[in-house]
């Protein structure tokens, strides 16, 4: 096991005990009421699911710049995240969202829908050259496609409290999460993370080009395939499970990036770590501060992540002249 | 041998065949859109041709597993692309990736072959184009292909890379491997090359020893200009009359 990922995995080993503890009331295990209710019901789920997700979206945002040779490339992209919003939305807007399982169902159907659709219009995109183009077009579409259908639907919503439950849904957040959504993301996401981590050497070749990742016998289309289920399932679950979580597939890669040789397959695990620990640490601060609601984890993460974009944007333009 | 039969891809290639040998340095010239990099990727096997097959040893390519194919025939595309900024070291070492080993010995002997082995911890940004060049021509080289088929080599390289990464393709070829060039550069491949293949609209204009498959009345033919070559055998220019 090489270094970065040593020191990510400390770095978790302390900061989920900590965020165990951590809160708008701080909690003392030996001294709070029904501290071992908290934790084990409230806190660890709920630390747990913020590692599921973090690490799913750095995953697969480590993987996605791989593939498309672009350092801003985010899982978004390929239109499994919208995809699994507006099926969340529907089952919302269509009142399932009462039962436990159903949301997240409909959110899984939605990302599944996205892939399917992708894969359809990959299938027929096998050409030299242009595959890899044809497809990150074909995602954007899927993905304002499925932009357009949430809006459609929260216009559709029957009242304003239906409206207001879509829109901070969307928002992404961790409150009130338990067991429950654990079992249902977690295993889902390492699935995921196993399959992007089997692309690996694929997205290496890629370095080189298209041309030269065939020519070292890497098959597009099995590439195309890994991705686009790897992704599937760590977004997916993500959003199934949180709503819609931006940015930490965007910025994860490129804090890793300099800690590694800069192959992408060497980035995949370092990115889920560092992944798991900024939402991790995010969600912590998020519960913390003295806000009269707790800040939904979503808008936190954009807050940051934004800024943080055009740094990156600023720094590739001061390299490029 | 690696051998095309009878290729036709629409527009741009239109029934060329060729049997290329191990051993040899082929190049292959022609105007632009002539055909070459296309008869480059089918001989590769990056592109199915709509008609005709290619046969490597007598079997069609197309019948081999991609990663067999990719030990046999190393393929260095034209533009040159490298996304990440890998150490030089971990560049050369994605020739590997087709043996699915890290290959220490062969990533050592090709870093070796092209001098390469001052820079091979430092970031692929911080060499210059011929370094790079070089760099990239390692990677070929660390998988061993019996044939190494490459795409304009030599463009964008000042004169003496030009003649060390001939020098190094004519090495590769002495120790038995087949080196099939795209060329633009008439006198390159007339000083440097053991057989020449022009094409013309996807059509095969001459093909044979550089001496006579260049001659003047060809290149009026296929490029429309009226040259002459100077000098000696090996050392021949090509000037405008």
């Amino acid at each position: 096991m090489n270094r970065p990922i040593l020191l990510l995995l400390l770095l978790l080993a302390i900061a989920i005990p900590l965020s165990l503890l951590a809160g708008r009331v701080w909690l003392d295990p030996w001294a709070t009421p029904n501290a071992a209710v908290i934790l084990g019901e409230l806190r660890l789920p709920r630390a747990l699911l913020a590692v599921t997700i973090g690490g799913g979206l750095g995953a697969a945002g480590a993987a996605m710049q791989g593939y498309l040779r672009n350092p801003l490339a985010d899982p978004g992209l390929f239109g499994i995240a919208p995809g699994a919003a507006l099926g969340a939305v529907l089952s919302l807007l269509l009142g399932y969202a009462a039962s436990a399982w159903l949301l997240p169902l409909f959110a899984l159907a939605g990302a599944a829908g996205a892939m399917l659709l992708l894969a359809l219009i990959a299938g027929r995109a096998n050409g030299l050259g242009a595959g890899i183009a044809l497809f990150t077009l074909a995602g954007m579409m899927i993905a304002s496609l499925a932009g357009a259908l949430t809006s459609l639907a929260i216009s559709l919503a029957p009242n304003a409290f239906a409206t207001s439950e879509i829109v901070i849904w969307l928002m992404g957040a961790l409150t009130d999460r338990g067991w429950p959504d654990v079992w249902l993301a977690a295993p889902l996401t390492l699935v995921g993370i196993a399959l992007l981590r089997l692309a690996g050497r694929g997205l290496d070749a890629l370095t080189l080009g298209e041309a030269a990742a065939r020519s070292l016998g890497v098959s597009p289309g099995r590439l195309q395939a890994l991705l686009v289920v790897g992704v599937g399932l760590t977004v997916g679950s993500g959003v199934a499970v949180a709503g819609v979580i931006g940015f930490v597939g965007l910025m994860v890669p490129h804090l890793v990036r300099p800690l590694t040789d800069r192959r992408p397959s060497s980035l995949i695990v370092p990115s889920a770590l560092a992944g798991a620990l900024l939402v991790l640490v995010a969600d912590c601060v998020c519960r913390i501060l003295p806000l009269v609601t707790e800040l939904r984890l979503g808008i936190g993460l954009s807050l940051i992540g934004a800024p943080f974009f055009l740094h990156l944007l600023l720094k590739m333009r001061r390299e490029a002249l | 041998m690696l051998e095309g039969r009878d290729l036709i891809l629409a527009g741009r290639l239109d029934g060329v065949s060729a049997a290329l040998r191990p051993g040899e340095v082929t190049a292959i010239c022609g105007p632009n859109g002539a055909g070459k990099s296309s008869l480059l990727q089918c001989l590769a096997g990056l592109l199915a041709p709509e008609h005709g097959n290619v046969l490597l040893d007598a079997a069609a390519l197309s019948s081999l597993h991609p990663r067999q194919r990719a030990q046999a025939i190393g393929y260095l595309p034209q533009n040159g692309e490298i996304a990440w900024d890998l150490s030089v070291r971990n560049l050369v070492a994605l020739g590997r990736l087709p043996q699915g080993d890290r290959g220490e010995r062969q990533v050592d002997a090709a870093l070796a072959s092209l001098d390469l082995e001052k820079f091979s911890t430092r970031p692929i940004s911080t060499l210059s184009g011929g370094e790079k060049a070089r760099a990239l021509l390692a990677r070929v080289l660390a998988g061993e292909p019996r044939w190494i088929l490459a795409d304009e080599p030599l463009a964008a390289l000042d004169l003496g890379h030009q003649l060390a990464l001939i020098a190094h393709l004519r090495r590769a070829a002495g120790a038995g491997a087949g080196v099939v060039l795209v060329l633009h550069d008439l006198a390159l491949a007339m000083n440097h090359a053991d057989r020449v293949l022009v094409l013309q609209r996807g059509r095969l204009a001459s093909d044979g020893p550089p001496e006579a498959a260049l001659d003047t009345a060809l290149i009026e033919r296929v490029w429309g200009v009226s040259a002459r070559w100077l000098g000696e055998p090996g050392a021949r220019a090509l000037v405008a009359r």
